[in-house]
């Protein structure tokens, strides 16, 4: 009785006037859902702050000891998928159907070329004996000694500190990654109902929604690379 | 659900498919919201035996049946499935589901599959939680303050976990409110003209969706704390169990407002119905709505007045919290002066509104004492803050529950409930809440803290009191859950469209309402509560 | 209406471009100006801030957007500094 099929192209589901109304509902909802990932992200960053400001030279240590032009190469390959993202959002409302898929594709390379950087990064790190879990605590302080800028003291640097700096990036960089995988996830489906001629200018809304989500995990991006890497 | 009715109308939300999977997979609001009912009020049960027992165990200062370990299990779950299960789904859920497409003239909430998610959440949730009582149970507190509950026994994973889980209930149904009450309003009705019950739940639906993410994190942090061992509260790292306190109570505080501005837009309803009076400052009250729900971001330190947070701190939210209580009292004054010159009937929901009224002043103004940081520092931690919160949830969440559970009653089920036994218990809860409740009150000031499982002698009078006092309100609800249920199956059917004469949409619609709600969407012409 | 404006394959190229010139201004200015714990941080957060509302105004079309999705935006937004603000009135003066 209440889910009975219809067109999806053509018509809205049975409690909306219009596929417009539906649309610009679906669209808020997908809105309101990116407002709950920046606060849930946010309360990691006032962690982040916090542990800043109670051990600001842990912080600077533990961030000049990680490869900030590992980090940038990330950034611009997330720039990059946003923009290829967009675009597939601009060619379906178009129609253009089978630009739209080859952006996605490009995206989801992105992703991928993101996630390899990044257990690449991992994995250094944990063989730094910087992971700061499962009793895998051994930091390699000559490590970061030498990646230490000037004007900054490895004495001044306590590894059971350096600690808190480091468990803010696993687990920030750690969501982060895994919102990128589940952002892969949503790709996917995306690309099969393309190919599936699921989606026409009139009805785009679910490309429209996994572009949003998208764009928020660069957003979130864009504030932990330089928190994390550079300053 | 029976589907034995011998409705002389056929084909209403209820009996228009039959067979448990047809309820499991439905996207129809009405549907859910009456599983909601059968979740909610089976949590209900539970976290009121415990409290039951916990107030047994009490009866005297030596211990009578608990170890020190069993009443800290006790308290936890208690406070936990009262919290998680129980208030902040309530009435959102539950009632907000039934009313707010009805009221509003729309044909079902904007994400109807999501609303049904919003209630597997609930109950995968909750199974996960309470799986925590066959790992030996947690002992944390509802609360959970680290450091001791990064490392205590194994179970606070699982309530942790389950609490992540049902904040993803509360998110979706924010998310889904706030979508229908921007895109779902019938024609001519415009946001000054809703209801206020639905003014409450768009403010509530922001808080659900702005705060509920952060208790997400804050537990996702202690799940890895506990698993992976990261120490981000270990003291012994140089972590900060405080910072647990801040993430944790940027939601928590946020939540009582989850819990509390919901049942005032009950007793909205219910004040200008069962005064049959258009309510006394429509907009005061919508927009005080609003109001609390925006000052409610800002007040969360004062649970951490004497937790090593900063005088400073401890001062801007000593002021932030005496604010927030202002757009609180501008309703309840509204709300007396809607009844004053009112045709009042005294029937079940009006009964539970007047509770609402009393206890909920009486919780708000003990709130006061709380608020004010030094004044704070002696009452911190004793028994004189459990009876200021159970005064406003209790006292005021829970009786607006059960006075919207009573007033939408005939509209939700085509049946009436015994309305004598509904007013009894609308009266046995009042006198045992108070009896419970105000001997904490001057025990607290004198110094009884809470949490113990033993005491003082001097202390025995009032909890003899508060003991005995417990037994009636639990009478009380027991009895109210019993004609709702009993009411359910074997009450006089009701085909009245509007038995209460009341004036908002829902009361518009057949009883029970058709699975479209409506046969065509109304216009909306006026005002809503326009009586005379 | 908002829904239907198709933003043009132009303006992601300048989107874009824009974000890679903030990205390398934010290298930069973090690597070579040194303007102190506070000022370096702010400064980063500055710019952050400014690749976010391009975002947002553009990949995501809130320029071309009604005033209750940026609304909502801004709220997720002002809400989080708002947690960051008071958790430092904490922190800060402790």
């Amino acid at each position: 009785m209440s889910t009975a099929s219809y067109d999806k192209k053509t018509q809205a589901a049975h409690h909306f006037d219009s596929l417009e109304q539906q649309h610009e509902a679906s669209k808020q909802g997908v809105w309101l859902f990116m407002a709950t990932e920046i606060m849930m992200f946010g309360g990691l960053f006032v962690g982040y702050f916090i542990y800043r400001f109670m051990y600001h030279d842990m912080y600077i240590a533990g961030g000049d000891s990680l490869n900030w032009k590992l980090g940038a190469l990330n950034t611009l390959v997330l720039l990059l998928s946003s923009f290829t993202m967009a675009q597939a959002v601009t060619e379906t409302m178009k129609g253009e159907n089978k630009k739209a898929l080859k952006l996605i594709y490009i995206t989801v390379a992105c992703a991928f070329a993101f996630m390899v950087v990044k257990y690449f990064e991992y994995t250094a790190k944990i063989h730094h004996g910087m992971f700061p879990g499962f009793d895998l605590w051994k930091p390699d302080m000559a490590y970061i000694a030498e990646h230490l800028r000037s004007g900054f003291s490895i004495d001044n640097v306590d590894p059971a500190n350096l600690r808190l700096f480091f468990v803010l990036y696993f687990v920030m960089t750690g969501l982060h990654g895994l919102h990128i995988i589940i952002g892969i996830g949503l790709m996917f489906w995306i690309i099969k109902r393309l190919k599936n001629d699921e989606f026409s200018p009139k009805y785009y809304t679910a490309v429209e929604g996994v572009g949003l989500y998208w764009h928020i995990v660069d957003i979130i991006w864009i504030f932990l690379f330089p928190l994390m890497y550079l300053i | 659900m029976s589907n034995t009715d011998t409705h002389s109308h056929g084909g209403n939300y209820i009996n228009c498919e039959k067979g448990l999977w047809s309820w499991l997979t439905t996207i129809d609001h009405k549907r859910i919201a009456l599983m909601y009912f059968i979740v909610i009020m089976a949590f209900f049960l539970i976290g009121g035996l415990f409290a039951v027992l916990l107030r047994l165990e009490l009866l005297t200062p030596e211990p009578l049946f608990m170890t020190g370990d069993a009443y800290n299990r006790v308290m936890t779950l208690h406070g936990s499935i009262m919290v998680f299960m129980v208030i902040i789904p309530g009435v959102p859920a539950l009632l907000g589901n039934f009313a707010l497409p009805l009221m509003i003239g729309a044909k079902d909430v904007a994400f109807p599959k999501l609303n049904l998610a919003s209630w597997y959440c609930l109950v995968i949730g909750a199974a996960i939680a309470v799986m925590s009582l066959f790992w030996g149970g947690v002992d944390t507190g509802w609360t959970f303050y680290t450091p001791y509950s990064g490392k205590s026994a194994d179970a606070v994973t699982f309530v942790v976990l389950g609490a992540f889980v049902m904040g993803f209930s509360s998110i979706l149904t924010g998310v889904n409110f706030i979508v229908t009450i921007h895109k779902l309003r019938a024609p001519g009705l415009t946001m000054m003209r809703l209801p206020l019950f639905i003014w409450s739940l768009y403010a509530t639906a922001i808080i659900q969706v702005i705060a509920t993410p952060v208790l997400g994190i804050t537990l996702l942090l202690l799940v890895f704390e506990r698993t992976f061992g990261i120490g981000i509260f270990d003291p012994v790292l140089g972590g900060d169990p405080v910072l647990f306190q801040h993430f944790f109570w940027f939601y928590s505080h946020p939540a009582v407002y989850i819990m509390i501005i919901p049942a005032m837009g009950i007793i909205s309803e219910v004040i200008a119905t069962f005064s049959q009076k258009t309510i006394f400052g429509y907009k005061a009250i919508a927009y005080s709505s609003l109001a609390i729900s925006a000052i409610s971001f800002l007040v969360w330190g004062h649970h951490m007045f004497v937790s090593g947070q900063s005088g400073f701190a401890g001062k801007v939210f000593s002021i932030l919290t005496m604010l927030v209580g202002v757009p609180t009292a501008i309703k309840l004054f509204n709300w007396v002066a809607t009844m004053y010159k009112g045709r009042v009937k005294l029937d079940t929901p009006m009964l539970y509104a007047i509770n609402f009224l009393s206890l909920f002043t009486i919780g708000g103004v003990t709130g006061l004492f709380l608020a004010a940081f030094a004044v704070d520092v002696h009452l911190h931690d004793t028994y004189f803050v459990v009876a200021h919160f159970h005064y406003t949830m209790l006292g005021g969440a829970l009786m607006g529950f059960f006075a919207g559970l009573f007033y939408w009653f005939p509209k939700m089920t085509g049946r009436y409930y015994n309305e004598f036994l509904g007013r009894v218990s609308a009266i046995m809860t009042f006198v045992g809440f108070n009896l419970t409740f105000i001997p904490q009150f001057i025990m607290g000031s004198q110094g009884m803290p809470r949490r113990y499982h033993t005491y003082d002698g001097v202390f025995a009078p009032y909890h003899m009191a508060s003991t005995f006092g417990s037994w009636i309100v639990a009478a009380g609800f027991i009895l109210a859950i019993y004609i709702m249920v009993r009411g359910m199956f074997k009450g006089k059917i009701c085909t009245e469209k509007n038995p209460w004469g009341s004036t908002t949409l829902e009361w518009t619609t057949d009883t029970p309402p058709i699975h479209e709600n409506f046969t065509e969407i109304p216009t909306v012409t006026g005002r809503p509560y326009e009586y005379r | 209406m908002a829904g239907h404006h198709i933003v043009p394959l132009k303006t992601n190229i300048i989107t874009l471009l824009s974000l890679v010139v903030l990205t390398a201004v934010t290298v930069l200015t973090a690597k070579f100006i040194h303007l102190g714990d506070w000022g370096n941080l702010l400064l980063a957060m500055f710019i952050a801030c400014c690749k976010a509302t391009i975002v947002f105004g553009w990949f995501m079309h809130l320029k071309y957007e009604g005033l209750m999705n940026r609304t909502i935006a801004l709220c997720g937004g002002a809400f989080l500094f708002l947690f960051i603000l008071f958790a430092y009135l904490d922190i800060f003066f402790r």
